[in-house]
């Protein structure tokens, strides 16, 4: 049974053009799925619809067959690609890694989290080094799908492919699926078991001009 | 010689820091103290002396003396007394009003929001002296009356800042992504958004002093405000036109300056701590 269900979803925020329109398809259990679409196909709200950021208009998103729950940590986790966005400015990065529980020492470890940027405030590290750690906050048992929306757009071709490496991993050893939302084609290929084109899955009627 | 060049920069945004610190802490001890003279000064100090009548300002009366021969310079600071208590007061309901209905405004939105949002432009619709003025009369006048009348006049806008705050930091992604880490709302509140509207609240706080204290000084100076025979420096300002003719300028001069350096006090308090408590700026 497919762990993971998009139905029918269409969204819009307030009354603006429809961004998503008539998607579905759904994700097995451990399997590793890329979205890979150009730039406006409305790739990164999808990605905030699954996680229940937002509230699709209409369609659903099942969960084990069930809708999402509303509180407690959610299994689905979603890794934005503003990191800098993603923590508080007002905390330390010790508390924003250990918001939600300590992660283990192996993925600090191979997050490359060095603890001497524990006692430092998010502006005074790399889009990098906070990225890293908004990707170890969430790696945890609990989470059970991961969103990866560009996640490592901002970290140079060497952090990127062993960050990935280590998602892989992590992914594959705690049964973790994974959806990964890009641009490029080459990631899309090298991390994903199946690839599907937001062009395809999305029925809106793009307007070129504004592209 | 880049260690070195780090070490310089970081020692420099120290002494940055601690200068900001002097500053602010210096004014509210100047604050503090005059406060606290005019509670703790016999009032003999400045009680009429026919003997010293209409004196020009000298060592032994600061300020000159008046036409009943009282001190100026006590009357001043017994007033700036006077003056920074019924700030203090009427600060403290008005941004406690504004801190009460702009979260409501921003946490329950919709109706409320409006409601909110109404208020504040009515308030700020009439003009303000005259609404102070309507309500320090309904109330009976005298120092409830500009208490009351103050403090329920100066909320509008720090309302709308707390709303604006408290708007932005629920949406903010780290909040979300809190929410979806499975804290509850009153992690989220207590550990998320109070931290980020309490220092926008606390320099509000202290800006609404010098607009209180100024609002206060000209209902009193109209006579609508405190009873004549306080020592308020709305009423010495008033007292002073009569003998302005006759050539006692000090009657005017020396407590409006008092006034106005008392404000400016407290508005550089507010600016600095504001420079202090912002992120932005914090670490510089």
């Amino acid at each position: 049974m497919a762990i993971l269900e998009v139905k029918h979803v269409d969204f819009r925020y307030a009354d603006g053009p429809w961004i998503l329109k008539d998607i579905s398809f759904s994700v097995e259990e451990g399997e590793r799925v890329a979205v890979l679409g150009p730039s406006g196909y409305g790739k990164s709200t999808l990605a905030k619809v699954i996680a229940g950021y937002l509230k699709p208009q209409g369609g659903e998103i099942l969960w084990e067959g069930k809708p999402l729950p509303s509180s407690g940590f959610c299994p689905i986790q979603l890794i934005y690609q503003h990191p800098e966005k993603a923590l508080n400015p007002r905390w330390k990065m010790k508390d924003s890694l250990e918001e939600a529980g300590v992660p283990s020492q192996e993925v600090l470890t191979e997050m490359g989290i060095r603890e001497k940027w524990y006692e430092r405030w998010p502006n005074e590290l790399s889009g990098g080094e906070l990225q890293r750690f908004c990707v170890a906050r969430v790696l945890k048992p609990e989470t059970r799908l991961l969103i990866c929306d560009e996640m490592t757009t901002m970290l140079d071709a060497i952090n990127q492919a062993h960050i990935w490496n280590f998602v892989l991993n992590y992914a594959q050893t705690h049964n973790m699926t994974l959806l990964a939302i890009t641009h490029n084609q080459f990631l899309a290929d090298q991390v994903a078991t199946r690839v599907l084109r937001i062009p395809e899955l999305n029925h809106i009627e793009v307007d070129q001009s504004s592209l | 010689m880049a260690n070195e060049k780090f070490l310089k920069v970081k020692s420099e945004g120290l002494n940055r820091r601690r200068k900001i610190l002097l500053i602010i802490f210096s004014g509210v001890i100047i604050l503090a103290g005059v406060c606290l003279w005019g509670i703790a000064l016999d009032p003999s100090r400045y009680a009429p002396n026919y003997e010293a009548r209409r004196l020009a300002p000298s060592l032994l009366h600061l300020f000159g003396t008046d036409n009943l021969g009282r001190d100026m310079f006590y009357r001043t600071v017994c007033g700036l007394s006077t003056s920074i208590q019924i700030g203090l007061l009427s600060a403290l309901i008005s941004s406690f009003i504004a801190l009460a209905l702009g979260s409501m405004s921003a946490v329950f939105g919709g109706k409320v929001d409006q409601m909110v949002s109404f208020m504040v432009d009515l308030c700020m619709g009439v003009p303000h002296l005259i609404l102070l003025i309507l309500i320090s009369i309904a109330v009976g006048g005298g120092a409830a009356g500009v208490i009351t009348g103050v403090a329920v006049t100066h909320w509008p806008n720090l309302t709308r800042v707390i709303r604006a705050e408290v708007m932005q930091v629920r949406s903010a992604q780290y909040v979300q992504i809190a929410r979806k880490l499975g804290k509850s709302n009153w992690h989220i509140a207590a550990k998320h958004i109070v931290p980020h509207v309490f220092p926008q609240y606390l320099v509000g706080l202290i800006l609404l002093f010098p607009h209180a204290i100024l609002h206060e000084a000209a209902i009193t100076f109209l006579g609508y405000g405190l009873p004549l025979d306080t020592p308020a420096v709305g009423v010495i300002l008033a007292e002073s036109m009569k003998h302005l003719a006759t050539g006692m300028w000090w009657l005017a001069f020396f407590p409006g300056i008092a006034l106005l350096l008392m404000t400016q006090l407290f508005d550089v308090v507010g600016d600095y701590l504001k420079i202090l408590i912002d992120p932005h700026s914090a670490r510089q």
